[in-house]
């Protein structure tokens, strides 16, 4: 075979047509502009920076920062603040707006979309009106539409609504009961890692005593109680001992204003308010399309099988729903985070507002900033499509 | 009659009345009762909708229409203390403003040159869009070129009137691009001809471009720093679509090839763009641009913005595109290097007509996302609609309790038409194809 190959040698041709070269020119091409490009731009930087007397370098991020910031989860000050404790103040505000926004929206997306699938006309109906409107007006508009009819809508601070239970709503934000940790907080911490691994373990014996026997455990009620119950009754023990591990600081009504408690500021809630709806607007679209991938027959397999309505959900259609919501509900999770970043359009000290808004106007440093934020973000998506890829190669259908 | 088992048994003897008909089978209280009342849950669902909605929807109808201030020329109508109606809102104000949110300030004389614009961009999008349409070929030409050609003469007013020394600049250049191709021709000893016609193609597309750029109209001036309203929105848009779907097409050319430098320089860029805010890519374009090129150039503030989204969209318009090109059965890039077809003709005649046909759909839900991020602009300082409603909003002319509202909800009007019709086009196209499909 092989002396007869190399017998009839191929017409002699031009080593120019051979693909591997070729690839070979495309990619020395393509590294050759990508290279230029970025030596004209750093040439042409350094220039511009040296001109502009600004400096370079990630030392600006030891300098005093010398401005307040209304929403600080760690201790943060004009005077003794520095651009780096602003930049984790910001990245702070950025993850908290986003992850309670994760949990709303998820629930109202979840919700939305069943009620899509309702055979109840009117309840269907309004829940598509509902994806339309929301899913059609830029994110932009309604944060501003909401900021408008939230701080619109509330009363100056001197005569705040009191909502009861240390509750008020005022121009300034909601004002709530703060909680202080007492001394012994860790005994209510160490119950309740006591209470997660006790559920934990009993989940574990209780599937194996249905394997045995068939016979089936409360695990719902027990771990209620080992969850909640352990926790507030050891609370309420130590209360009674004189050592609470949780008192609250309720907020104080002045002539002006109000002082102590824990202070939601108005921007937040406007912030909260337009991702929850918007993104649950998606989300419900995709719960929907999830809902609907689950074949009928599956529902009356279940059903023929013996299985209660309940479990048909929550072990035949649940199930294979969340393969095909999962993902996308990921990338819409990424989206509320990355959208957050429209709080810098109505004040919210989110990463962006603080770090690339401030922080880059008093520096002047526009390529750090922009790397540092851009960076962030990038990791949080880099991180989440990593644990996602996981994720899918776990719930992959498994063939034979 | 004796049987051969003795067993009980019943025969009617004689006929049973029919059942009266079942009470309300058909019918609209049939259906109500089926629909909303079918069980205690249901009854309870329809109620607490059904309240929802009579909380909500009759205040937002009177907002909107009952309560609200049709004509007026000042705050004077939409305020309490002024003897106006404050619970209403004010369209008096959008009517006011109404020129300011579609053409901003621009330059009141000249101002039929948007309108010219937006005719020919509307002639554009249905020319593409519209699936029947006659010589679509014709209309890509229109779109990709004719109209951003005439749309920047109209808009800016042309009459660059470059330099000597820059023809002189683009004629060697232009020289230098068609002796390449006709050397690659020679090398390769393929026929002299395609290449030449390609290279003068080229050569002569942009020269023409930039000397109808360059040449006097005599059309005045408008700096882009008038611009504003609806014109820049919609020219936000249009720029990023113009520029998004060519470039989406490369990249995700890029992603499927086998070249391994060439694929991960497209990942690179189409991951780190869909990892980050449009935000931070718009403040990154805003500030860093002008640093990265050299000193004496500045580039327009509105081109920044428009450079910003248009990389942005083109990464999500090349993830659309490449879910296409996967979507392409493996016979049919076979079949087409059977047939003797380089790589261009392959891609070019026969897998991105088909591919780009089945993503239409995702093409026009990136397109609307595209939309919806235009209104972004305006947190970089750009005078888009969002923008010039926040600049009237503090108008003292119009200072009254519902002008913010009013504003926004026009805003939201106006994205809203558009996003859902292009959306409702999306599903028509999408049955459309799906009909093809079925069998």
């Amino acid at each position: 075979m092989q002396t007869a190959v190399s017998q009839t040698s191929p017409p002699k041709k031009s080593f120019l047509y051979d693909p591997k070269v070729r690839g070979i020119f495309y990619q020395v091409v393509l590294v050759a502009a990508i290279i230029f490009l970025f030596y004209m731009a750093a040439t042409n930087a350094i220039e511009n920076l040296q001109r502009a007397k600004i400096a370079s370098g990630f030392g600006f991020l030891n300098n005093t920062a010398g401005f307040d910031i209304s929403q600080t989860l760690i201790q943060f000050s004009a005077a003794g603040g520095t651009y780096g404790d602003a930049f984790i103040v910001g990245l702070l505000n950025t993850l908290v707006v986003s992850a309670i926004g994760i949990f709303f929206t998820t629930f109202l997306g979840f919700l939305i979309g069943i009620a899509r699938l309702s055979k109840n006309w009117v309840v269907a109906n309004v829940a598509m009106v509902y994806v339309e409107v929301l899913r059609n007006v830029p994110l932009l508009v309604q944060l501003l539409f909401w900021y408008i009819a939230v701080l619109g809508a509330l009363p100056q601070p001197r005569n705040s609504l009191e909502m009861g239970a240390g509750f008020y709503l005022n121009s300034r934000g909601l004002f709530m009961a703060r909680p202080l940790w007492g001394d012994t907080i860790w005994v209510l911490v160490a119950v309740l890692a006591i209470g997660i691994v006790g559920t934990l373990l009993y989940r574990r014996w209780a599937k194996q005593q249905q394997e045995r026997t068939g016979r089936q455990s409360p695990v719902g009620k027990v771990a209620l109680a080992l969850l909640l119950g352990l926790p507030i009754l050891t609370w309420i023990l130590l209360a009674l001992l004189g050592t609470n591990p949780i008192t609250f600081e309720l907020p104080r009504k002045g002539t002006f204003n109000l002082t102590g408690g824990m202070q939601v500021l108005p921007e937040f809630v406007a912030l909260l308010l337009g991702l929850v709806t918007y993104t649950a607007a998606f989300i419900a679209e995709i719960v929907r399309a999830g809902i609907l991938a689950v074949s009928k027959g599956q529902t009356e397999a279940a059903g023929s099988l013996g299985l209660k309505p309940g479990q048909t959900l929550r072990l035949v259609v649940v199930p294979q729903a969340m393969r095909v919501i999962i993902p996308p509900l990921t990338s819409q999770y990424l989206n509320l985070t990355k959208n957050s970043s429209l709080a810098v359009a109505i004040g919210y000290p989110d990463l962006v507002q603080v770090f690339m808004g401030t922080v880059l106007n008093q520096t002047g440093q526009a390529i750090e900033v922009v790397v540092i934020t851009m960076g962030v973000y990038l990791t949080i998506s880099l991180v989440t499509s990593f644990f996602m890829n996981i994720y899918n190669r776990r719930m992959a259908i498994v063939e034979r | 009659m004796s049987t051969a088992v003795d067993m009980p048994r019943f025969v009617r003897a004689k006929q049973v009345e029919a059942l009266p008909p079942p009470n309300l089978a058909r019918g609209p209280i049939a259906w109500i009762r089926e629909n909303l009342f079918s069980g205690p849950f249901n009854t309870l669902l329809t109620l607490v909708v059904l309240y929802l909605l009579y909380v909500s929807v009759p205040p937002m109808v009177k907002f909107l229409f009952i309560d609200a201030v049709w004509t007026g020329t000042d705050r004077a109508a939409c305020r309490a203390d002024t003897g106006g109606s404050e619970s209403g809102a004010c369209w008096a104000f959008i009517w006011d403003k109404i020129n300011y949110f579609i053409y901003g300030s621009y330059t009141v004389s000249e101002r039929w040159r948007v309108n010219i614009f937006f005719a020919l961009l509307a002639i554009g999008v249905v020319w593409l869009l519209w699936l029947r349409a006659p010589r679509r070929d014709l209309g890509a030409v229109y779109f990709f070129w004719i109209f951003p050609t005439a749309s920047y003469i109209l808009l800016t007013g042309g009459n660059e009137s470059f330099s000597g020394r820059f023809w002189i600049g683009f004629a060697i250049l232009g020289a230098l691009v068609i002796s390449l191709f006709a050397f690659v021709a020679a090398v390769l000893k393929a026929s002299m001809r395609p290449a030449l016609v390609i290279g003068g193609g080229i050569v002569a597309v942009v020269g023409v471009t930039l000397a109808l750029v360059d040449m006097d109209f005599g059309l005045a001036h408008v700096p882009t720093s008038l611009w504003g309203g609806i014109l820049v929105t919609l020219l936000v848009a249009t720029v990023g679509i113009v520029v998004s779907l060519p470039f989406g097409i490369v990249l995700a050319l890029g992603r499927r090839s086998k070249l391994p430098i060439v694929r991960l320089a497209s990942v690179i860029f189409i991951e780190f763009v869909r990892g980050v805010p449009l935000i931070t890519v718009l403040i990154m374009a805003n500030t860093m641009l002008p640093l990265f090129l050299p000193g004496d150039m500045t580039v327009d503030r509105l081109l920044r913005p428009l450079i910003g989204t248009a990389l942005f969209a083109s990464a999500y318009m090349a993830e659309v595109v490449r879910g296409g090109l996967q979507a392409m059965p493996k016979g049919q890039y076979e079949g087409a290097m059977s047939l003797g077809l380089n790589y261009p003709q392959m891609m070019s005649l026969i897998i991105l007509p088909q591919a780009l046909r089945i993503v239409i759909p995702g093409i026009v839900n990136t397109f609307i996302g595209l939309f919806k991020d235009t209104s972004l602009v305006a947190i970089v300082g750009i005078f888009d609609l969002v923008k010039t409603i926040e600049a009237s909003r503090i108008d003292p002319n119009w200072a009254a309790p519902t002008i913010g509202m009013t504003g926004y909800v026009f805003a939201a009007l106006f994205y809203f038409i558009f996003c859902f019709g292009m959306s409702r086009y999306s599903l028509g196209v999408e049955r459309r194809l799906a009909a093809g499909q079925k069998r």
